[in-house]
């Protein structure tokens, strides 16, 4: 038996166990980022509000995967498929049916939640390891699914479907991205809401007893295989309204923009945000969207090493991800009002 | 039936590919107990100064061994000085390493060497193997010398001293520090056979899909999933494991209609699951009872 | 004379709580010594600090030798055996290789091949064993396994974690005999750790009792066991 057996048979787990408290800010934090939010995209140019659409739908997308990492302790390299499942829904709902962008949105949301409860069937009998590899089996099928031929009169084949940017409604005197960002806005903070509500009902308790000990749960009365399932279920829910409004945002979708790369992307933003640690999504997220372009800018040549090095600077430096900033910040306030 | 023999000892060929990788992935898992995803390309930088030192006139047996003490080297250095640093950092933090590690890799050889495909020597031809076309002598070699490396790798784990520290570190840790095992050693060791093992695998593929920074993605899949279907514990299940997914992946391409190149990959993962869903542990790895 | 082991003035770690108060003992070269106390006195966290697998400040001196500050597998070549609470058997893999890997920091290949001939004599049940996964031997089993590959070590002292735990009556009196006669015949100094303290004291000679991280007893052994007072407010038998 290898330690990691070892560890996985004691009970313990890749994640560890955060307290339920300390997966989300508190309301008075959570209402001041929520109003430089709202102000914001009323003193930047377009590129800018564009960028920040961006980042609050991989926000999404991360916080979907913490849930279901950080939540309940199943890991998944198969978000992208959920996310591409999200974006060909809305995209072929629009450009096909001419239903309105929004009413694509729980389409998607309730597509994906099933395609996710599904595929957690199976996906009970693995973990760990195993579990990776057939997440990462469902990534890298879901770019060859969405070229064959005969979906390719609904989904346009290799070529992907072009998506009509919405305006703002009621005449409203916004351009088409500010509407977006304020758009992609409410759904972000109704998502969030959701979330840290499900993390901390019957569910959610539910969730961390199994991601902290899967037996023991299974012992305390915790139906094991349902809530593994819902987690996944939830978390692929999540991933395709990010993944509808990406579609909508970018105006396209092509089979090859939703490869095994943006899951390893969405992986690699919760660590860096800090694994169960709500939040943290839409740092990880502004670190998956910026840092690459700041590599690039460093050296043409060598972003990817420049990137790599980036990534390694802040595990060295934060190995629990924004999630210990956010500690240490506490802390420190702490410290100053006692003075 | 000729058709499928055919294609049974084509997938073996190919899979003769895998198991070489597979084995230098369960070498890495034992010592370390993570998958690394950036083994394919730590194979692939090995293969290029392997490349690079035959550019230069060294002969190709010269420039193996050469690149075999290299790799050895290399990944003890990468460990004690990337990753220790990283022992007590959460699982999930490792892993991130790996992949800063897979890009760091990956951009440097494509700067120092481009990104266009040369051609790798094979030290053992390329004839057709006892008059069979689908088989050439260089698959056969690298059959055999998967072969081989496997029996060396058993040899090693059950009668040297340092073999059994080794399997004494990785299996109980803290037992192993209690008989005076430097388990911290023992994982850089891991690390350090581990990349010279892949940089044979990597040496011996070269011929086959050709030498370019990109040329391990594919294949480090098929080794994981070989290792994985195995059974991660199991240096012999992970030989096994590499032919099984060879030959599912040529079958698999043949008989099922509308199996394309491109799905070929996605189909043959798929069987890996539905195998790992009625056997969790893979095929020879020991199943663990779990205790609370 | 300098004792073979010294420790003083211990303070021991977990995270933000402290285990172990100062706590000061010392131990002669051939005693059988025995550390007693309830549940969570500190005597495992005590065994753990000797060989800095907690952290801990204050002085372990080994034959006048620092202890502090080095690994735990450099202080096991000074001849220190420990064996843990659980045993830490190595279950994957068979009961010769737990004992060759109990001699693993030795070079003679023929002093170890007759070792582990003694120890089949000593425990005559791993011989009938030796080639079966250690993780399928008994409790009982898997403690003898654990003082022999201990013994491996020639160490010059052993540390018992709590040796007891979980085995039935006549097990106990069985490993206790062996643990006392290694004691006298093969000059291995012992340090026991024990919650059965009428066993521990009529094998020790020298016992201490610790309460809450602190040393609050200390005595000849046979004193400790015939002082009704101290058995009753200490030992609780």
């Amino acid at each position: 038996m290898s330690a990691a057996e070892e560890a996985i048979a004691e009970g313990h787990e890749a994640v560890e166990a955060v307290p339920k408290r300390a997966m989300t800010l508190g309301t008075g934090t959570s209402l001041v980022v929520l109003a430089a939010l709202l102000v914001v995209p009323m003193f930047v140019k377009n590129f800018i509000i564009f960028q920040m659409t961006m980042l609050l739908i991989y926000g999404l997308a991360v916080l979907a995967l913490n849930i279901l990492t950080g939540g309940s302790g199943q890991f998944s390299l198969g978000q992208s498929a959920f996310y591409a499942v999200g974006a060909y829904t809305s995209a072929v709902l629009m450009e096909h049916a001419n239903i309105n962008y929004a009413l694509t949105i729980p389409v998607s949301a309730v597509i994906c939640f099933g395609f996710g409860y599904l595929f957690g069937k199976p996906a009970l009998r693995l973990s760990g390891i195993y579990l990776a590899l057939a997440t990462f089996a469902l990534a890298t099928a879901m770019p060859q699914l969405l070229k064959l031929n005969f979906l390719e009169h609904w989904t346009g084949g290799v070529q992907g479907l072009v998506v009509t940017k919405p305006d703002a409604p009621f005449g409203l005197p916004m351009s088409q991205d500010m509407w977006l960002y304020y758009f992609t806005l409410a759904v972000t903070v109704a998502i969030y809401i959701f979330s840290v509500n499900l993390l901390r009902s019957r569910s959610g308790r539910a969730f961390m007893a199994i991601r902290d000990n899967e037996i023991a749960a299974s012992s305390m009365g915790v139906n094991v295989a349902l809530y593994k399932t819902l987690a996944f279920g939830v978390s692929a829910g999540i991933t395709g309204v990010a993944g509808s409004l990406g579609a909508i945002a970018v105006q396209f979708v092509a089979p090859d923009s939703y490869t095994i790369t943006l899951a390893i992307s969405l992986f690699l933003g919760m660590v860096v945000g800090g694994v169960g640690w709500l939040p943290g999504s839409f740092v990880g997220a502004a670190f998956i969207i910026f840092v690459p372009n700041m590599a690039e800018s460093i050296s043409k040549g060598l972003s990817g090493a420049v990137f790599g090095v980036l990534l390694f600077l802040v595990i060295y430096l934060v190995p629990h991800g924004a999630r210990q900033v956010a500690i240490f910040g506490q802390q420190l306030v702490g410290k100053l009002r006692k003075n | 039936m000729e058709l499928f023999t055919n294609q049974v000892l084509a997938g073996i060929a190919t899979g003769a590919i895998y198991a070489c990788m597979a084995l230098a992935v369960v070498m890495i898992y034992q010592a370390i107990d993570h998958l690394n995803f950036a083994q394919g390309e730590m194979a692939m930088f090995s293969t290029f100064i392997s490349w690079q030192l035959m550019q230069w006139g060294v002969s190709y047996w010269a420039a193996f061994l050469m690149t075999l003490a290299f790799s050895f080297v290399a990944g003890i250095a990468i460990e004690r000085i990337l990753f220790k640093p990283l022992a007590k950092a959460p699982v999930l933090t490792n892993v991130a390493g790996f992949i800063a590690l897979f890009a760091i890799i990956n951009s440097s050889a494509g700067l120092i060497w481009d990104f266009t495909i040369k051609q790798y020597p094979t030290p053992f031809g390329s004839a057709p193997f006892l008059g069979s076309q689908l088989i050439s002598t260089h698959q056969a070699g690298m059959i055999g010398v998967t072969v081989a490396l496997l029996l060396a790798l058993y040899f090693f784990f059950q009668y040297t001293r340092i073999g059994l520290a080794m399997r004494a570190a990785a299996s109980v840790p803290e037992s192993a520090r209690l008989v005076g095992i430097n388990t911290s050693w023992m994982i850089a060791l891991g690390w350090g056979m581990a990349t010279a093992i892949g940089s044979i695998a990597g040496m011996l593929i070269a011929p086959v899909v050709f030498l370019e920074p990109n040329m391990m993605g594919g294949v480090l899949i098929y080794g994981f999933a070989a290792a994985v279907l195995g059974g991660l514990s199991s240096p012999f299940g992970a030989v096994v494991g590499g032919f099984l997914v060879g030959v599912f992946e040529n079958l698999a391409g043949t008989y099922i209609p509308g199996v394309g190149n491109e799905l070929k990959l996605p189909i043959a993962l798929a069987l890996i699951v539905s195998v790992l869903v009625v056997k969790p542990a893979g095929l020879f790895g020991r199943q663990i009872v779990k205790r609370v | 004379m300098t004792p073979l082991l010294n420790v003083k003035d211990l303070r021991a770690y977990y995270g933000q709580v402290q285990a172990l108060h100062g706590l000061s003992f010392s131990l002669n070269e051939g005693s059988l010594t025995t550390l007693l106390g309830a549940n969570g006195a500190g005597k495992t966290t005590t065994l753990r600090a000797i060989c800095n697998m907690v952290r801990s400040t204050g002085g372990v001196e080994f034959e006048g030798k620092p202890l502090n500050n080095r690994s735990t597998e450099s202080i096991v070549r000074f001849g220190i055996a420990h064996v843990p609470q659980g045993r830490g058997t190595f279950t994957n893999m068979t009961v010769e290789e737990n004992l060759q890997l109990g001699a693993i920091t030795r070079k003679d290949s023929a002093g170890i091949v007759s070792d582990i001939e003694r120890m089949y004599a000593h425990f005559p049940v791993l011989k009938q064993r030796h080639t079966q996964q250690a993780g399928t031997l008994s409790g009982g089993e898997q403690q003898m396994l654990a003082v022999a590959r201990a013994l491996m070590l020639r160490p010059r002292l052993m540390l018992l974690d709590e040796p007891s735990f979980g085995l039935a009556p006549l097990v106990v009196r069985d490993l206790f005999g062996i643990l006392g006669k290694i004691n006298r015949e093969d000059k291995v100094s012992i340090l026991v750790v024990e919650q059965n303290a009428q066993l521990a004291l009529e094998l020790a000679d020298q016992a201490y009792v610790i309460e809450t991280g602190r040393i609050v007893m200390s005595g000849n052994a046979k004193d400790i066991a015939n002082n009704e007072e101290i058995r009753k407010s200490y030992l609780g038998y």
